[in-house]
This record gives C-alpha cells, sequence and structure tokens, in this order.
C-alpha cells in the first residue's frame, strides 16, 4: 500500500484568466480506490482532464510511477498506463460495442481477444451486444463500454470521471460493484463523484474539493462520518445535490 | 484468417465487374448490328470512364469527410496537382515545343514516356510495356506530389475545425489554380492554355499492324486502376487505422483519451485521402486528354461532395453507386432537357440550353431533404452476405 502510484504536487490549472484548480496536493497509492468528491465547479474534471493530458497545467508537477508525465500529450499517457473514463460517458456511437472495445486498446495490438473476453466477464451484457452500434445502447450499457473500453488498455491506474452521472441508482450500484471487483482484480482506481455516499462508501480514501482546494482528506470512513461532509455533500441519503 | 475470408468475395465481385467492363466495350467487335448504345462512340461509355474516375475521387473524399469527420473541400486542388504532374511527366519530349509553344518550349525536357521507351524501344509490345510502365510511376507520382502538398498545408490547416477547415482547404485549392494559371510559371504549366499529347485512356486500346482496334480497353483501364486504389481505401478504412479514424469522427476527445493522437491520425487520412484525389486527377486529365487549371474549380469539388453526399456519408459503395448515377444524370439521361423537344407537333415548354441543370438541382434538394442519409446511409453493400441470400433463395426454389 505504501507504493505511490500518482503523486500530484501544487497542481494549478487555468481556463485564460480563471483559475479552476489552485495548487492542490494528491497521493494514489497503487491498489487504492481514491476518490475525490466536490460539488460542481469544484475543479474535479479539471484535475483529472489534466492528469490525462487533455489540458496543460498551469503550475504543479504530475508524476505518474516514478517519471514526470506534467504536459505529456495524452498519446504517450496513456501508453504508460494511465487510462480515463471520461464525463458523460463519451462511447463512439457509431462504432459497433467490439470496435470501440479495441479502440481501447489501440496503443497495443497483442491479444485483443483475450481482453475482450475479460471486459466481457465484468458487463456481460455488453457481450450480448457487441454487434451493436454504441450508440443503440441503454445509458446503463454504454457506461458499462466506456469502463470496458478504458480496461481494454490494460491501466495501472483507471480515472472515472463521474461514473453515476445520469444513472438510475440500480444502475450505479451495479456500475460500482465492477468498480470493485475492478480494483480487488489489481487496477488502481482513481474516482472523481458528485454522489459522495457511493464514492466515500467504496472508496480507501477520499478528498473533498472545494473552490479549486482540497478542503479535507482522509479514508472513506472517517469522510464519512465526518460532521462537515455530511452536512455539506451528504445531507440527503441519496448523496447527489 | 477471418479477415480475407471476409473479403474473398469482393476480391471476386471486382474481378467479374471487370470482365464484364472488357466484355460490355468488346461487345461490338463480336456481333454485328448492336443498337446504338453499345456502339464505341456511345455515351455509356463516356459515362463510364469518367464514373470510374470520379468514384475513386468520390470515396477518397468520403474518407476524409465520412470516415475522419473531417470537412475538407480541397479535392480539386490536389486533382489539378496531380493531373498537372501526370501531363508534364508524360508529354513526350518531341511534342513539348509544339504544347508549349506559347512560351518557346517548356522548361525541362524530361518525359518518363521518353525514358521507358528508350529502355524498351517505341513499337509493338516494347512499346506497350513502356507506356504501361510510364503511366503507371506517373500516376503513382501524381498521387505522391499531391500527397506531399497536402502534408505542407495539413501542418498549419488541420488544427481547425469544421467549417474553418472547409475554408481553408478550399481557399487553398483556388490559391493553386491561380498559381498554376500564372503565366510567370508558362514554361512548366503552360499558363492558362492546357496541356495536351499525353497518352490517354484509347492508348491502351490494342492495334493491329494496319491500325485496326482490336482489342479495346480504353473504359477497362480507368475501371482497374480506380478498382485498386478503392480497393487499398477499403482495406484501410477496415483496419486498425480505419478505426481510430472513425473514433475521430465519432469523438475527438474520447479519441484522445484512448491514447489515438488526433494530429497524426488526421494528416495521415488528409495525406492518403489526398493521394488518391492526385491519382483521381491524374486520371481525370487521361479522361479529357488534357490538363487545364480552369477545368478544377471549386464547382468539380461540390459536385464531388455532392455524390458522397447522395451516396451516403461514410459509405464506400454509397460512394461508388451515387457516382455512376450521378455521371450518368449529368452526362447522359437528363442531357435530352437541355435541347428542344416534341411530342408529336407539341413544343415541350421550358426545355431550353440550361434547363437540365435547374432539374437536376431540384433532384438533389429533394435527396438533401428528403433522404439525407443517402443512398446507403453508412453501410456497406455486403456481397458475401448477397451471395448468400441468393443461395439460400435458391436452395428454397429447388
Amino acid at each position: 500500500m505504501s507504493d505511490t502510484l500518482l503523486q500530484i504536487k501544487e497542481l494549478k490549472v487555468k481556463y485564460g484568466g480563471i483559475e479552476a484548480v489552485r495548487g492542490i496536493d494528491l497521493d494514489v497509492h497503487a491498489g487504492e480506490i481514491v476518490t475525490l468528491i466536490g460539488a460542481n465547479g469544484a475543479g474535479k474534471s479539471s484535475t483529472l482532464r489534466t492528469i490525462s493530458g487533455l489540458v496543460k497545467p498551469a503550475e504543479g508537477n504530475i508524476i505518474f510511477d516514478g517519471e514526470d508525465i506534467t504536459g505529456k500529450d495524452p498519446t504517450q499517457i496513456v501508453s504508460k498506463g494511465l487510462m480515463m473514463v471520461p464525463e458523460g460517458r463519451r462511447i463512439f456511437p457509431n462504432l459497433t460495442v467490439i470496435e470501440n472495445l479495441k479502440i481501447g486498446a489501440y496503443l497495443r495490438k497483442d491479444d485483443l481477444e483475450k481482453d475482450i473476453e475479460m471486459v466481457y466477464g465484468y458487463f456481460p451484457r455488453l457481450k450480448e451486444r457487441s454487434w451493436q452500434e454504441g450508440g443503440t445502447l441503454s445509458g446503463g450499457e454504454q457506461q458499462m463500454l466506456a469502463v470496458g473500453r478504458a480496461l481494454m488498455g490494460r491501466p495501472k491506474l483507471l480515472m472515472m470521471d463521474e461514473p453515476s452521472l445520469g444513472l438510475a441508482p440500480i444502475v450505479v450500484q451495479e456500475i460500482f460493484k465492477i468498480i470493485r471487483r475492478i480494483n480487488e482484480a489489481g487496477t488502481t482506481v482513481l474516482l472523481i463523484e458528485q454522489n459522495a455516499n457511493m464514492a466515500l462508501h467504496v472508496a480507501d480514501r477520499a478528498y473533498v474539493l472545494e473552490n479549486g482546494k482540497i478542503r479535507m482528506e482522509g479514508t472513506g470512513k472517517e469522510l464519512l462520518e465526518d460532521e462537515k461532509v455530511r452536512a455539506a455533500y451528504l445531507g440527503s441519503t441519496s448523496g447527489s445535490n | 484468417m477471418k479477415q480475407s475470408r471476409k473479403s474473398f468475395p469482393v476480391f471476386i465481385g471486382i474481378a467479374i465487374l471487370l470482365l464484364l467492363v472488357i466484355l460490355l466495350e468488346n461487345l461490338s467487335a463480336f456481333i454485328p448490328n448492336l443498337p446504338q448504345v453499345f456502339q464505341p462512340t456511345s455515351p455509356l461509355f463516356t459515362v463510364l470512364k469518367k464514373a470510374a474516375v470520379y468514384s475513386l475521387v468520390a470515396v477518397s473524399m468520403n474518407l476524409l469527410n465520412g470516415f475522419t469527420g473531417l470537412f475538407s473541400l480541397g479535392q480539386a486542388g490536389f486533382m489539378l496537382l496531380g493531373a498537372y504532374t501526370y501531363a508534364i511527366l508524360m508529354v513526350p519530349a518531341v511534342q513539348k515545343e509544339q504544347v508549349y509553344y506559347l512560351f518557346g518550349g517548356c522548361a525541362f525536357d524530361f518525359s518518363l514516356l521518353d525514358m521507358f521507351e528508350g529502355i524498351f524501344g517505341s513499337g509493338g509490345a516494347g512499346g506497350a510495356i513502356a507506356m504501361i510502365l510510364a503511366c503507371l510511376i506517373a500516376l503513382i507520382l501524381a498521387g505522391c506530389v499531391a500527397g506531399f502538398f497536402s502534408y505542407l498545408i495539413g501542418i498549419p490547416v488541420l488544427r481547425l475545425k469544421s467549417d474553418y477547415l472547409a475554408i481553408a482547404t478550399l481557399g487553398f485549392a483556388e490559391i493553386l489554380r491561380a498559381i498554376f494559371q500564372w503565366q510567370k510559371l508558362g514554361k512548366v504549366t503552360n499558363g492558362a492554355n492546357m496541356i495536351k499529347g499525353f497518352p490517354t485512356f484509347s492508348n491502351f486500346n490494342i492495334t493491329n499492324g494496319s491500325g485496326e482496334t482490336v482489342l479495346r480497353l480504353s473504359t477497362f483501364v480507368p475501371f482497374l486502376i480506380s478498382a485498386l486504389c478503392i480497393l487499398v481505401i477499403v482495406l484501410l478504412i477496415n483496419s486498425s487505422y480505419g478505426r481510430a479514424f472513425k473514433s475521430i469522427r465519432d469523438d475527438e476527445i474520447a479519441a484522445e483519451a484512448m491514447g489515438v493522437s488526433l494530429f497524426k491520425h488526421k494528416m495521415m487520412s488528409f495525406v492518403i485521402s489526398s493521394f488518391f484525389a492526385g491519382v483521381g486527377g491524374a486520371l481525370f486529365a487521361m479522361y479529357v486528354a488534357n490538363a487545364q487549371a480552369k477545368a478544377f474549380t471549386s464547382v468539380m469539388t461540390y459536385e464531388i461532395l455532392l455524390i458522397v453526399v447522395i451516396g451516403g456519408i461514410g459509405s464506400v459503395s454509397g460512394s461508388v453507386i451515387a457516382t455512376f448515377l450521378y455521371v450518368a444524370c449529368s452526362e447522359w439521361w437528363l442531357r435530352f432537357l437541355d435541347s428542344e423537344q416534341y411530342l408529336g407537333s407539341f413544343q415541350v415548354p421550358l426545355l431550353r440550353n440550361g434547363f437540365r441543370m435547374v432539374v437536376f438541382s431540384i433532384v438533389i434538394m429533394v435527396i438533401v431533404l428528403f433522404f439525407s442519409q443517402g443512398i446507403m446511409g453508412n453501410r456497406e453493400i455486403n456481397i458475401g452476405g448477397l451471395l448468400k441470400k441468393i443461395s439460400k433463395r435458391s436452395e428454397r426454389r429447388s
């Protein structure tokens, strides 16, 4: 557990003149599920997009697996084993389920069949739909496809941006169960969520992000019991705001 | 293994098609008193030749617009580059003086045709080999020149999105056309005048000693070249690169997040598309038997864009089918609208020169409004599946 897989130091992200992330420090150890919770506009997605290279940081360092990946291209970052499940799923609507999965493994060509079987193991429903176009899937299935697609890259660290967004509670529970299974199979997970209740239950450790800064950190359990967190993020049992 | 089994019926289909073209072309030699349509002078063969050329350009445009999602309108410009490359390389040195007479001869006397005729001899079988080899190399070089320029222009332009990319590529094509008509470059491009005297499709007809045509191949040749090029494009689309192109079309951000390098793949698609547009341009020069910059206007690009839209954006077979329909309509079936017609003694109103374009425009509007998916949408004709269906049906019958 002491092995640091991802380390973020003093990260700042700016869009034009607006500072979305104002200097955060964050660690993810190998084998953990770490979650980053916060309200809309707290800077969660910006942090994640910066880690995956889609946005260049203004300041700070990102170290992944002992290597500085600050400001590198997404292609290089993905090839190091850092895959993202983007917000709002963003599957490829005109490609079949299988083609979607194959794109996830674009940077390596070996053993695709085995990995596709692995993904189907997690999501048997995708197997039934393997020749269907991505756009014809239901929301939950699309989210499964997005997760499966990222798994095809055999990530060391899987980053998920709001996997519960716009899904029915039952489907959300199913997805979170699978996130835990993926983690148990050896993949480290960095999870970004507004659904704080679900996220804190599944996470080993958690960070609370507010206005671009980390306000609190601790184990999932600690934060679940914290008065301030309860008041701000867990006001209702459903947890979403 | 799976791939080869899947593409096998396609190869057979193409081979059969090519054989049919040869047969059709030479029908008049075997069977006397055929209807006019099958005579070598019939518009049928003009349409087939032009459509074969255009279908290659349409498919190359579809690779870019339909499969990679890059809305580019530079196709005519790259065709122009291909056409001129082919023409300049293929005009024999003896003819250059005459072609470039306004400018006192060509800047360089090199001709691929001369070079190969020097090796293989200029008459008989040697001459044929020389011409085929020279043509092949000139076609490939035509594509390479177009591809090279598309690479250069792609570096700044491919960072643009949708409409802006279209405007930039359209502008590039127009600038190219202006440059090629520039008098100061007359020694290379022959200014605004046409370059003539290079081998065309009809040079591939086999003649006997007394100059009579024995075997016509002038329609077969453009079919063969187009089919080969389209086959290469189809193989590319079905490869993992093609999958990456399609992922960029569907969602750029997601594709990037999966590690697909946007710039590299956009550039690849752009250069390959332009390469084949260049080959198409060279074929077009062979079809019209001259190369002249004023033929490659933006109207030509729009024509091809229209074909792609009618056929279905993202469908290769749709583009090919639409090309043949479009060319047949514009060159043949709707020609009667352009001249005065009489039903008995009644003169049909409105029919006069240019009316064809009015009808054409209306047809196109109807297609775009009510059949916006085009003929094929983004599906493909599946020859294997078709054969299966046919064999099943015949089984049921027997």
